[in-house]
C-alpha cells in the first residue's frame, strides 16, 4: 500500500492572464514507512504538492490519495486527514505562536483531535522530541532555534500522524543543530513507523535522510531516483546532473 | 604581500539589563588582496566582526580595538564624516536578504547611478554608462530592462547579484560580503560566487566572505577563520579545513551529513565551556 500516491497533479495560482502553473503533471507514489525526498530550485513547485495536499493550495486537479483514500478537490480536509498527516514548516521562529507556551500550543492540538489524557501525552511528546517536562510552560522567545523545531515535532507528532511532511525543517538552523535535528526525525521514524515526505534544496540532507528522491524543475518531474543512484551520480536527465554536481560545492572556474 | 586591512583585538559590546555583553572578544586578523572565510554558528560573532570594520555597529553597542587599519589608517580615528568616505568607495558590505537591503521604491537604475554619483561625483550619463557596465560584469542579462525596474521584479539571485553590482561600482579595495548566498539557489549561488572570485582575481581587491557554510568556505576562500563565542578558535588555510585541530571545527564537520557515504546517524557536536576562553590556535593571520 501507498501512503501517498500522486497522479497527475497540477496546481495553479492566480486566474487568467496571471495564472502560474506551479505543478504540472505530477505523479509519484509514496510507499508506506518510506522517506521520500523532493528536490528542486525555489519555485520549483516542490513546497507547492505539499501545500496542495495539506489543502494550503486550494486550486489543483489530478488525484491526490492518502493510504488509499482519495481527496476530495471541492472540500477542506477533515480530522481523519489531519491525524493522518502533519507538517512540520522550515522556520521555527515563524511557526510557533509568541505569546503561547509549549503547553498551549500541544494542549490545543491534543484537544482539538479529541484526546483527553492530555496531561501524560504532553509529558510523553516533549520526552519524544528529547526536551523533557522541564520546557513545558515556555514560551517560544525563550528557546533556541533547535529547541523550537523540537516544540514544532512534538506538535505535528501530537495527534500520532503516520504521515510526516517535512518542508526544509533544518534550513535555518546551524549544522550543529541540524544534526540534532536530522538524527531526532530518524529516531521518531523508527520508533513510530511514520512515512516522511521532505522537501528541501540541500541535496547533502536528503541523501542522508531519504531512500526515493525526486528532482523538480519548473513544476515538473524530471527525474525520480534512489538515493543510492544518487549517491553514486547516476542520473539520465541533465538537469539533475547540474543540480547535483552545483550543491556539490564550487569549483574555481579555469582561468 | 602588504596588509589591506589590519585589525587587532577587536571588541564588540552591548550594555544589557544583565550586565555587558561582548559579542566580539578580541578577534585580531590581518587580510592581503585575498579570500578571508569567517565561519562559525550564528551567534558566534561573525557577522558583527564584519560590521565593526565599517563601524556600522548601532549604540548602545561599543566598538573597542587596538587599530582597525585600512591601507594603514587606523578607522577608528575617523570622525562619522570621514566613514562615509570610507563605506561604499573603499569598504564596501554585500548582505545577506537583497529584499532587506535594496530601496523598494526606487528603480534598479537609479539606486545603481546614486551609488556612482555620490562617490565619484561623475556625470549622469557617466554614471548610466557605469551602472549598465556593472550589471553587464554580474551577467544579468538585458541590463537596459533591468534599469528600468524595480527590486520586487527581481528574483532573489538577480537581487543579490544587483547588490553586488551596486557594492562595485565605487571599485572598493575591500567587499565584505556577509552571508552572501544562503538565501540564493545552488546554480544561482555558483553564478555569484564565480563573479566575486573573478573580482578578487581581475582587480586585486580583499574579500572577506561571512558564512555558516563549511564546505563552501573551504572551497571558495584561501584562508578560514573559525568564530566561536566571540573569538577565533582557529585559523587556517582554506583547502586544510578538513584537517583542523581545534575539537570545535572538527565537531562541526563531524555533524554534517555527507554525501559519498552514508551513514546511520551524525555526529552531535559536544560543547565545552573551554572553547569560549581557548586562545587562537595555529598561525595568527
Amino acid at each position: 500500500m501507498s501512503a501517498l500516491d500522486f497522479e497527475g497533479l497540477n496546481v495553479w495560482f492566480g486566474e487568467g492572464r496571471d495564472r502560474v502553473n506551479a505543478v504540472q503533471g505530477a505523479s509519484f507514489k509514496v510507499a508506506s514507512g518510506e522517506s521520500f525526498g523532493l528536490v528542486g530550485e525555489s519555485g520549483s513547485g516542490k513546497s507547492t504538492i505539499l501545500r496542495a495536499l495539506t489543502g494550503l493550495a486550494p486550486h489543483w486537479s489530478g488525484k491526490i490519495r492518502v493510504m488509499d483514500r482519495e481527496l476530495d478537490r471541492g472540500k477542506g480536509r477533515d480530522r481523519a486527514f489531519y491525524k493522518s498527516v502533519q507538517m512540520v514548516f522550515q522556520d521555527p521562529y515563524a511557526s510557533l505562536h509568541p505569546r503561547q507556551s509549549v503547553d498551549q500550543v500541544l494542549s490545543e492540538v491534543l484537544y482539538l483531535h479529541g484526546f483527553r489524557d492530555i496531561e501524560a501525552r504532553i509529558e510523553r511528546l516533549l520526552d519524544d522530541v528529547g526536551l523533557g517536562s522541564a520546557f513545558r510552560f515556555r514560551y517560544p522567545h525563550q528557546l533556541s532555534g533547535g529547541q523550537r523545531q523540537r516544540v514544532a515535532i512534538a506538535r505535528a507528532l501530537a495527534p500520532e500522524p503516520s504521515i510526516l511532511l517535512l518542508d526544509e525543517p533544518t534550513s535555518a538552523l546551524d549544522v550543529s543543530v541540524q544534526a540534532e535535528i536530522l538524527n531526532l526525525l530518524c529516531d521518531l521514524r523508527a520508533e513510530h513507523g511514520l512515512t516522511f515526505l521532505m522537501v528541501s534544496h540541500d541535496l547533502v540532507v536528503v541523501a542522508h535522510m531519504c531512500e526515493h528522491i525526486v528532482v523538480m524543475q519548473q513544476g515538473r518531474i524530471v527525474e525520480e531516483m534512489s538515493v543510492s543512484d544518487m549517491r553514486a551520480m547516476r542520473v539520465t536527465h541533465p538537469y539533475s546532473q547540474s543540480l547535483l554536481e552545483a550543491s556539490l560545492g564550487y569549483r574555481r572556474a579555469q582561468l | 604581500m602588504t596588509d589591506l586591512l589590519d585589525v587587532k583585538d577587536l571588541w564588540v559590546r552591548f550594555p544589557t539589563r544583565k550586565g555587558r555583553f561582548d559579542a566580539v572578544r578580541g578577534v585580531s586578523f590581518r587580510l592581503g588582496r585575498e579570500r578571508l572565510g569567517i565561519v562559525g554558528e550564528s551567534g558566534s560573532g561573525k557577522s558583527m566582526t564584519g560590521r565593526a570594520i565599517l563601524r556600522l555597529i548601532r549604540s548602545p553597542g561599543q566598538v573597542e580595538a587596538s587599530h582597525i587599519r585600512l591601507d594603514g589608517e587606523n578607522l577608528l580615528d575617523k570622525t562619522e564624516a570621514e566613514m562615509r568616505q570610507v563605506r561604499g568607495q573603499r569598504i564596501s558590505m554585500v548582505m545577506q536578504d537583497p529584499k532587506f537591503s535594496l530601496n523598494p521604491v526606487m528603480s534598479i537604475g537609479e539606486q545603481l547611478t546614486e551609488a556612482y554619483r555620490l562617490h565619484a561625483r561623475g556625470g549622469r550619463a557617466e554614471a548610466r554608462r557605469r551602472a549598465v557596465e556593472m550589471l553587464e560584469a554580474v551577467a544579468i542579462r538585458d541590463p537596459e530592462r533591468v534599469m528600468r525596474a524595480y527590486p520586487h521584479e527581481m528574483s532573489g539571485g538577480m537581487g543579490q547579484r544587483i547588490m553586488i553590482a551596486m557594492m562595485l561600482i565605487p571599485d572598493p579595495e575591500l567587499l565584505i560580503a556577509d552571508e552572501p548566498t544562503s538565501a540564493l539557489d545552488v546554480s544561482v549561488r555558483g553564478q555569484v560566487l564565480q563573479i566575486m572570485d573573478r573580482l578578487v582575481q581581475d582587480r586585486g581587491m580583499g574579500l572577506i566572505f561571512i558564512s555558516h557554510d563549511l564546505n563552501l568556505v573551504a572551497q571558495f576562500c584561501d584562508r578560514v577563520m573559525i568564530m566561536y563565542a566571540g573569538r577565533v578558535v582557529e585559523t587556517c588555510e582554506a583547502h586544510k579545513l578538513h584537517e583542523a585541530q581545534h575539537p570545535y571545527t572538527r565537531g562541526l564537520l563531524n555533524s554534517l551529513p555527507r554525501f559519498d557515504a552514508p551513514q546511520n546517524r551524525l555526529e552531535v557536536l559536544r560543547r565545552d565551556p573551554a572553547w569560549a576562553a581557548a586562545p587562537v590556535k595555529g598561525p595568527v593571520a
